[in-house]
């Protein structure tokens, strides 16, 4: 039995056998030749089958998975006929008289060097894309089996270094249970499409390459991205429980999709989801969620050479507007600076980057920036249920310097005869401890506030969180953290407004009936989160949290707050 | 030689989609034809080559065509650069 651990790319239990899915032996000697049109032919041979099995894969992907995801293939096919890389070849050949092997990985070596140079992500990926399609034609020309996932017609768990998207377009669900990989995290594009193909995945586990033999059985725990190799028959029956567990939830969450959030007794709560993107509406909208609590736009900005246009960030922020429809949608501003860098603003490196130049403090001194954002905001509110909120806020004075740019920016809109919304809510992030102590001073002007629990919890108790040492210190249920919440939440209904949280804890079974109790009226999460935590509310009662709200305030230590809950919820 | 200048409208310049298309569409041509970008002149047969280029929003470019259908490699060219809303 070997245990590995690595990252839970997609949740699910597989249990099969091993498929190893091996890069083939690509290795070449460079040769001269004597005949250069003989060569030249072979190439083309080679790139001829290359692309009538890119025809054949683009057409699976298009069937299984839908025309968005069979466009790399388009592009993957008209790399294999762009004459910039072609001709070179052909060239390369017909002058230095040296086998077609070489002369295509010399050249195509070059386009790869080039574009991960680059310093665009998008360019760094598209050499990836290069290098999956001459390793094809490299395996034509060597006449060595290329891997050929659309060929497993048993059960099996695939094992693989990593999975080029070509191998991950061909994998047949019917057969393959799930598959495992040395390298790659959650947002790799083999974790992506296992998400989209609803396979267990384990990915970046280092090593499963060398533990797994072929046919030996293996388990991929895709929920706590556990992989065990060779198991014991006590664990091959644990894990077949947990399938079912699984599978069984999974329907019991599904029934829950289209129902409201509602207690034991009727009361309800907001629940909704943490995006990044306009792509990530889907997620919320296959598990039921009520709406984005956090719409981090700072990805708008990242993996860029420079800032975004106004009419970009419009596009963005009116597709998720379109695609919620009613509800309600949080768009935070920019939430830059400090560890999250911009290569193109050129900001100093700081000593204390989580206490430094970020987020609101930049963007009231660099108000260029924030006006274009405010302005995409203000026009784009008109195509659904538009909220702004301002992260890392620390004094009144700042939330009304923000407050005010944005209502400069109204009136021009409104003067050039842009139509606005006149509905927008205005409100903040709670994540520094000073504001939760006044909240009921802020509760006055902001019409919502919204707890960042990852930072409060941080700054209330000095400790970074990324660093091991101290992780000891991140204590999400210490009742330091939970009085402040309790604070911002009294304040916020004391002037009759709403206070959400859109950090880790929203969504954590433990946290749950303690928010309940303190009155949280929103929790927003991942999206995978909503369906789990729907079912949890519905077999809380708010009354019964309600009362334990004192008892839990008064006491000393997280401890003794996750040891009461679990008493009291857990009968 | 026909050429036709462009401003790139699509917010997020010249990205993969219809890039794709572009070269598609001028394989479909026997001319020569040209993507000028800055002081920058690629092969509009090349995918590679104009996603060498990175065109932002905003840019100005110019397609070249030279050859026995010139005119109708650039009529089409335009066309797809409309209906892709890429530039004008």
């Amino acid at each position: 039995m070997t245990h590995l651990q690595g990252i839970a790319a997609s949740s699910g239990i597989a249990i099969a056998k091993v498929y190893p899915l091996e890069a083939p032996d690509l290795s070449y000697s460079k040769e001269k030749i004597e005949q250069p049109e003989a060569e030249v032919k072979r190439l083309h041979e080679a790139l001829d089958i290359s692309k009538s099995e890119l025809e054949k894969i683009k057409e699976h992907t298009k069937k299984s998975l839908g025309d968005e995801h069979a466009e790399i293939f388009s592009a993957h096919l008209l790399v294999l006929s762009d004459p910039e890389l072609i001709q070179p070849i052909e060239d390369k050949i017909k002058s230095e008289n040296v086998n077609a092997e070489a002369a295509l990985d010399e050249t195509a070596d070059m386009f790869i060097n080039m574009f991960k140079s680059m310093d665009n992500e998008y360019m760094r990926e598209r050499a990836a894309d290069i290098q999956d399609v001459t390793k094809r034609v490299m395996a034509h020309l060597l006449n060595v089996t290329f891997p050929d996932p659309a060929l497993i017609n048993e059960e099996v768990v695939i094992v693989a270094d990593d999975l080029t998207p070509s191998d991950t377009a061909q994998l047949n669900k019917q057969y393959v249970k799930g598959f495992t990989t040395d390298i790659g995290g959650r947002t790799s594009h083999s974790a992506i499409m296992a998400r989209s193909l609803e396979i267990p995945a384990v990915v970046g586990t280092k090593n499963i390459t060398s533990q797994a033999e072929k046919d030996s059985m293996i388990i991929v725990d895709g929920i706590n991205g556990d992989v065990i190799v060779n198991p014991t028959d006590e664990q091959v029956a644990e894990y077949k429980e947990k399938q079912d567990q699984f599978e069984q939830q999974k329907k019991e969450w599904a029934k829950l999709k289209d129902e409201p959030t509602v207690t034991s007794e009727g009361d309800h709560v907001e629940l909704v989801a943490n995006i990044g993107t306009p792509d990530d509406v889907e997620g919320i909208i296959n598990n039921g969620g009520e709406g984005v609590g956090l719409y981090r736009t700072e990805f708008l900005y990242m993996g860029k050479s420079q800032l975004p246009t106004e009419e970009e960030q419009y596009d963005a922020y009116s597709s998720v507007l379109k695609q919620m429809g009613d509800q309600p949608v949080v768009v935070r501003t920019l939430d830059i600076g400090g560890d999250k860098e911009l290569d193109y603003l050129e900001l100093p490196d700081e000593m204390n980057p989580f206490l430094g130049y970020r987020a609101i403090r930049l963007c009231l001194e660099r108000d260029d920036i924030f006006r274009v954002q405010l302005r995409a905001l203000l026009r784009a509110s008109v195509h659904g249920n538009l909220k702004i909120m301002f992260p890392m806020i620390a004094t009144l004075e700042e939330f009304r310097q923000a407050k005010a740019i944005l209502d400069e920016e109204r009136e021009k809109l409104v003067s050039e005869g842009q139509e606005v919304s006149d509905k927008i809510e205005v409100g903040m992030m709670v994540e520094i401890p000073a504001t939760a102590v006044i909240a009921r001073q802020f509760a006055k002007e902001v019409d919502f506030f919204s707890i960042g629990t990852n930072d409060l919890i941080q700054y209330t108790m000095a400790a970074d969180r990324m660093n091991e040492r101290v992780s000891y210190l991140y204590q999400p249920y210490n009742p330091a953290i939970l009085n402040l919440i309790n604070n911002v939440i009294e304040a916020a209904h004391a002037e009759g407004k709403w206070a959400g949280m859109c950090g880790e804890m929203a969504g954590d079974e433990i946290a749950i009936p303690i928010l309940l109790g303190l009155g949280l009226d929103e929790f927003s999460m991942s999206a995978t989160s909503i369906l789990p935590a729907r079912t949890q509310i519905r077999t809380l009662s708010k009354k019964e949290m309600t009362s334990y709200k004192d008892e839990i305030l008064s006491m000393g230590t997280a401890e003794e707050v996750v040891a009461f809950v679990k008493e009291k919820t857990q009968s | 030689m026909k050429e036709q200048t462009f401003t790139i409208t699509s917010s997020d310049g010249v990205h993969a989609r219809p890039a794709t298309v572009l070269v598609q569409n001028a394989g479909k041509y026997q001319s020569d034809i040209n993507l000028h970008y800055k002081e920058k002149a690629v092969n509009l047969k090349s995918i590679m080559g104009i996603m060498s280029l990175g065109i932002p929003a905003g840019a100005e470019v110019k397609i070249t065509t030279e050859g026995d259908d010139e005119q109708e490699a650039i009529d089409h060219l335009t066309t797809t650069m409309k209906n892709e809303g890429l530039g004008e």
